[in-house]
């Protein structure tokens, strides 16, 4: 039988506490799969992000998954345009919670220099994104940064309005969809 | 260069047709054109592949003239691979008049009169399957036409469900019972990127297959229009992302041509190693990622490596690692760094050794022997009929290569050679691929060991911007460069079709100027556009583990494809 003071020195020892949603927080971010929805330039320094001189897996997140039943983390690499969004929405809302998104570069975060008939203005405008990261293609390093930006969020638990407000924009019944009035 | 139309085509034409129907003329910078009446073209055409010897049909393309009674013109660029020759065929065309289609002379005008159909609104008459290619369903209008505005978007709310092309037997839309139809992408584990495959599979035989492409349709051809001729560089560094500093070279040397400027012997050169580093690192991907198609992921992240060395190289030239736009009209954005040549050459000894490595690792794979000998072989006859370049059209056994056929920057003086494959198949693709490599690393040998000296732009002060210390330092330099930015680059009246050896292909510009200081019009023939149109007669009956295998040899690269 152990005592209290057994007790006490064992958790001393090897135990220590936390609180439930930080150790949670500490399992998701550091163990991020993400989903390479790579469409362009972008998805071409992602491979660079993902290779063997930057290397993703430093910060936990090489496990790639191209199926979004299997990530928690989208990774939008290149433009979207008019004809990808619905499919982009599709991919998104198969992915289970926690989610999370990272634009990559000025294409998927505003359309970038594609102020073009067939181009979506910004992927925001169909899901909800976390982190932005800027460049024409962003550098590898610019990349990394977001995701440790994505992980610092996910550690703080910073509250997503953006996130917990989405609601898809092909539904009906969505007033706030941007869809009608582009 | 030629400045009159070729006097024995002329007369062969005249015979056959008589002397009112053509109207024969060679631009000032050597273009062969002629101008036919649309309901002449399909005669012509026919004629000029059978008898001619023009056996390519490089692009087909369309442009609107809205103030011309007859708004379209159609433009058919034809080559000749016997002596190297091209010619340019125009047709005039009014709204809601049709032009007969020319898919029962090349199979390769497919999706080029597709393209055009979309863009324009053109018709071709008994074209199997006129429908829209590159923007989405939903989409209404065609927007090249002049009076559709570059960022008038619509927006699209679903995805088409799984079609297939309209046969004489049987509608498109109507799947069999009988089979499994399966849809593969956008974004699916087994596909790249942006391209959609559909198939109907009788186990796992592919019954049919389509693709439906048009997801990374970026407008770059309307982008052109709206941007000045030096603007437009970065977008040609996105057409083919994987080895942009040669689509800024073949954009570049169009505006040349059109402006007739000779650029110094320095920048040809360093276009020369800088065009040559992209191949490299262009194949690097398409083996790689290839690798991993087949499940060879090893090959992919050592291979990257090397990609990585050549991103370190261009980030020295420039700053940038992917889209260098380092190219201006004219020769180049500065001069390379001290020593920076050096760096190639020091580069190219480490790149050999990778190569050998891979060609070991691949090549030399009993798995990956068995998965790509003898797979979706295309034949040299059926390869020139779908218009194929590049690394596949030598694959299947055609030693054409741009760079030995209408040499330009000096590759005549350069000593290499060109492989060429025996079947066709993936397995010889892969071969061709890692040889070229080889072939591309001598180029930068020879050429960086005997860099010329001298300036690496023209100093044409109605072309190029004075550099930054005679803007800050003089007034002539300011006053040069205010007039230059406000009047803009104004190439003369006129047209050029102009192409270069990409790492895929034939990657050619058709440019169109007004005299303003914006293109008028400008077309891209990407040389994966023609080879991807292939893909559901080429694997139709294998397996399919083999049609994924052969989309990643083909290596279709969604930039230049969707453009």
């Amino acid at each position: 039988m152990l005592d209290s003071k057994n007790l006490d020195d064992m958790s001393r020892s090897f135990a220590l506490t936390t609180k439930l949603g930080a150790i949670v927080a500490w399992g998701q971010r550091n163990a991020l799969w993400p989903l390479p929805y790579g469409t362009a330039c972008c998805g071409i320094e992602l491979m660079s992000v993902m290779g063997p001189k930057y290397d993703l897996a430093r910060f936990g997140a090489e496990v790639v998954r191209f199926s979004p039943r299997q990530a928690d983390l989208l990774l939008v690499a290149g433009t979207i345009t008019e004809k990808m969004a619905p499919i982009l929405v599709r991919i998104y809302e198969q992915m289970l919670e926690p989610k999370f998104v990272l634009s990559m570069g000025a294409c998927a975060s505003s359309g970038g220099f594609y102020r073009a008939y067939h181009v979506l203005q910004g992927c925001d405008r169909v899901i909800p994104v976390d982190v932005y990261v800027p460049g024409c293609p962003p550098t590898p390093e610019a990349v990394l940064d977001g995701v440790m930006t994505l992980q610092k969020m996910i550690k703080d638990r910073v509250p997503r309005p953006w996130k917990e407000n989405w609601k898809s924009p092909y539904l009906e019944s969505n007033p706030t969809s941007q869809l009608g009035n582009r | 260069m030629q400045l009159n139309f070729p006097e024995i085509l002329k007369n062969d034409l005249v015979s056959k047709f008589g002397t009112q129907q053509f109207n024969f003329l060679t631009t000032p910078v050597g273009d062969h054109v002629i101008e036919s009446p649309a309901v002449a073209t399909h005669a012509l055409l026919q004629y000029l592949k059978e008898y001619a010897n023009f056996d390519f049909l490089m692009d087909v393309c369309g442009a609107d003239y809205p103030t011309r009674i007859k708004r379209f013109d159609v433009v058919y660029h034809l080559f000749s691979s016997q002596d190297n020759s091209r010619v340019r065929i125009k047709a005039q065309l009014s709204e809601n008049e049709a032009i007969a289609t020319v898919t029962d002379i090349w199979q390769g005008a497919d999706w080029f009169e597709r393209e055009a159909f979309d863009m324009f609104g053109l018709i071709f008459k008994g074209h199997p399957n006129l429908r829209k290619i590159l923007t989405h369903h939903q989409f209404v209008g065609h927007p090249l036409r002049k009076d559709y505005e570059a960022d008038a978007q619509q927006s699209c709310d679903s995805v088409l469900p799984i079609h297939f092309d309209n046969t004489p037997e049987q509608r498109g839309d109507l799947l069999d019972n009988r089979f499994v139809p399966l849809n593969v992408g956008p974004s699916h584990p087994a596909m790249h990127g942006t391209l959609r495959v559909m198939a109907e599979l009788d186990g796992e035989t592919v019954v049919r297959a389509s693709c439906e492409i048009g997801f990374l349709h970026r407008c770059f051809e309307k982008m052109a229009e709206t941007h000045p001729y030096n603007q437009v560089i970065p977008y040609t560094d996105r057409l083919n992302y994987c080895s942009a500093p040669m689509n800024n070279v073949g954009y570049c040397k169009t505006v040349e041509r059109l402006l007739d400027v000779t650029i110094p012997a320095r920048a040809q050169a360093m276009r020369v190693v800088l065009c040559e580093l992209s191949r490299v690192i262009d194949h690097v991907v398409s083996i790689g990622t290839g690798g991993v198609d087949l499940g060879a992921l090893t090959a992919f992240f050592h291979l990257f490596t090397y990609r990585e060395k050549v991103y370190s190289l261009f980030e020295k030239l420039c700053g940038a690692r992917l889209t260098v736009s380092m190219t201006r009209v004219g020769g180049m954005a500065q001069d390379a760094p001290e020593g920076w040549f050096n760096s190639v050459l020091d580069f190219c000894d480490e790149m050999s050794d990778g190569i050998d490595e891979i060609s070991k690792m691949l090549l030399g794979n009993k798995i990956f022997i068995k998965r790509t000998q003898g797979v979706c072989p295309v034949s040299k006859a059926d390869a020139v009929a779908w218009g194929y370049t590049g690394p596949l059209l030598r694959a299947s056994g055609m030693g054409l290569d741009l760079r030995k056929a209408n040499p330009y920057y000096g590759y005549e003086n350069y000593d290499f050679d060109i492989p060429t494959g025996l079947n066709g198949d993936i397995y010889d693709r892969y071969c061709v691929r890692i040889e070229e490599m080889r072939q591309s690393l001598r180029i930068i040998r020879q050429a960086c060991k005997n860099m010329p000296g001298g300036d690496y732009t023209i100093r044409d002060k109605s072309i190029v911007l004075p550099e930054k210390k005679d803007v800050y330092g003089n007034i002539e330099g300011l006053m040069n460069h205010f007039m230059l930015v406000i009047k803009g680059l104004r190439p003369p009246v006129g047209e050029v079709y102009d192409a270069t050896e990409a790492a895929n292909g034939e990657l050619g510009f058709y440019l169109v100027s007004d005299g303003s200081a914006n293109p008028y019009r400008l077309k891209v023939r990407p040389p994966c556009f023609a080879i991807y149109q292939s893909f559901p007669t080429v694997v139709k009956g294998s397996m399919l583990a083999d049609a994924i295998a052969t989309v990643a040899s083909m290596n279709v690269i969604a930039g230049e494809l969707d453009r």
